[in-house]
């Protein structure tokens, strides 16, 4: 099951770990991504929490935690090339992986139709 | 959405409509920010081959004096503190616009031609620099050239391209000018820009600065190059952007800009001062600063951008200066940036910490340009 934020985050859940990265729209609207900072696993973190740090050449943005959870694994391909966020967004280009308590958490997100309608 | 509707175009917009530019605006203009390859590879193209921009919305101003562009020159030395008797005709030279306290007001380029001195000086400032000139120098008819277009083509294969349309263009040095006819069209042509590599930039008629950017691009080398990558360009080049790096609140001396005030013009020179701000600019000439601008290099990979804090330790202590233009570098692969330092430890080599979400990251004092320069000297 995949689910999207009005943040441009892809979320995607197998059993109880959540995959997160950005969309192909967001990655595309940031342009040449240069540096991203992932948070360590192990950190517990709350809906809202900053999370993600991503500079492209044009600007720094951030990632907020889309639910509750713990991080369990952060992508070191993309820290080491950034460049690859653009290249594959929804594959390669993945952020960090969550392990969440309560999987309902992600039925207030968007589906897949409903993020393109947003983007338009 | 961002709103184009209250910006200006230029004659270039539809260009950079059919080229699928991202268009965004800047000093009034809706201009192009990238094209679809985007800023790493539009960046990295122009230093490999050559780069076209649309730089028309820069101010063109001419001035013209009834005794000749000579006297032109002389009397623009009163609102510079720049050799501007001393440029030949058919040469440009950078200069400054100071103000009465040794800011600067713009920094522009001035090129002595056959009839006249052309002014090239930056959007945002171009209707004040126009009314300062226009109102320090009376005598002079100075008149903002509304109906021209103005376009840099920056890049290793720039002369080739150029030279393609008029030979003489492979003959000129760097920051020469001359008028020449590119296809039918008079174009004024010098060979300067913003990038730090060799090439030309090129004020044509408007209504035919289309067919002549089009003409351009027909060549494989050349590809459209947005403001993105002229930011990231002229940074790695080490040029000062006005209203970042300089402006009001820094004087030349402290920007480091002293090899832009020819020694005719400071103190023991024979037409020393005579500018705005002469009395702190010669002060500062002959006894230092207290801050200075240097290119700083964060270490790692997280680019450190303007307005950064800029500290001496790692821990505590008061905020020492301050980045004013960052970000990555793409022919460095590596982050780079400028700003002020204390005097004390603007020596290149000086481990400093900029404070970045929190966190102070090692920065050090560079020499610039970080990219070498490729003028045809």
């Amino acid at each position: 099951m995949i689910r999207y934020t009005e943040e441009h985050e892809w979320l995607r859940l197998d059993g109880d770990i959540v995959t997160v990265g950005i969309t192909a729209h967001a990655a595309e609207q940031l342009g040449d991504i240069v540096f991203v900072e992932l948070p360590d696993p192990g950190d517990t973190v709350s809906k809202g929490d900053d999370l993600v740090t991503i500079e492209s050449v044009k600007a720094a943005s951030e990632i907020t935690a889309p639910l509750d959870g713990e991080i369990v694994e952060a992508n070191q391909a993309i820290v080491d090339e950034p460049g690859k966020v653009n290249e594959d967004p929804a594959g390669e280009g993945w952020f960090f992986r969550m392990k969440i308590a309560d999987a309902s958490a992600l039925d207030g997100y968007m589906d897949e139709a409903a993020y393109n309608a947003m983007i338009g | 959405m961002i709103d184009l509707s209250d910006c200006r175009t230029t004659p270039l917009t539809a260009l950079h409509e059919r080229l699928g530019a991202k268009i965004v605006p800047f000093a009034g203009y809706a201009m192009p920010l990238n094209y679809p390859p985007g800023i790493l590879k539009e960046h990295l193209h122009c230093r490999a081959r050559a780069g076209l921009f649309d730089v028309s919305h820069m101010g063109q101003i001419s001035v013209v004096s009834p005794d000749g562009p000579k006297a032109a020159l002389a009397a623009l030395e009163r609102v510079m503190p720049v050799d501007l008797a001393g440029l030949a005709e058919g040469r440009q030279r950078y200069g400054l616009l100071t103000d009465p306290a040794g800011g600067i007001r713009d920094d522009l380029m001035a090129a002595h031609l056959p009839d006249r001195v052309l002014l090239v000086v930056n959007a945002a400032n171009k209707s004040r620099d126009f009314a300062h000139v226009a109102t320090a120098l009376p005598k002079l008819r100075v008149k903002m050239l509304e109906d021209r277009a103005l376009i840099a083509l920056q890049g290793p294969e720039a002369e080739r391209v150029l030279a393609g349309l008029a030979p003489e263009a492979a003959a000129m040095r760097f920051m020469d000018v001359r008028v020449l006819d590119l296809g039918g069209t008079e174009a004024i042509v010098s060979r300067s820009g913003y990038t730090g590599e060799d090439g030309y930039e090129i004020s044509v008629p408007a209504d035919a600065a289309e067919a002549l950017a089009e003409r351009l691009l027909a060549d494989e080398a050349v590809e459209p190059v947005g403001l993105g990558a002229r930011d990231t360009l002229r940074l790695e080049a080490g040029l000062c952007l006005h209203g970042n790096d300089i402006g009001p609140d820094t004087t030349p001396v402290e920007a480091g800009l002293t090899w832009a005030i020819q020694k005719v013009r400071r103190s023991g020179g024979a037409r020393e001062g005579g500018f705005p701000g002469a009395r702190r600019i010669l002060a500062e000439l002959a006894e230092g600063t207290r801050r200075l601008r240097v290119g700083l290099l964060p270490e790692g990979r997280a680019p450190v951008r303007g307005h950064t804090p800029l500290y001496a330790a790692e821990t505590g202590g008061a905020k020492i200066g301050e980045v004013t233009s960052g970000g990555f570098g793409p022919s460095l692969g590596r982050p780079v940036a400028m700003g002020y330092v204390p005097a004390e430890l603007a020596e290149p080599g000086t481990t400093l910490w900029a404070e970045v979400r929190g966190k102070r990251l090692p920065i050090t004092t560079a020499a610039t340009p970080f990219v070498p320069n490729t003028y045809k000297r």
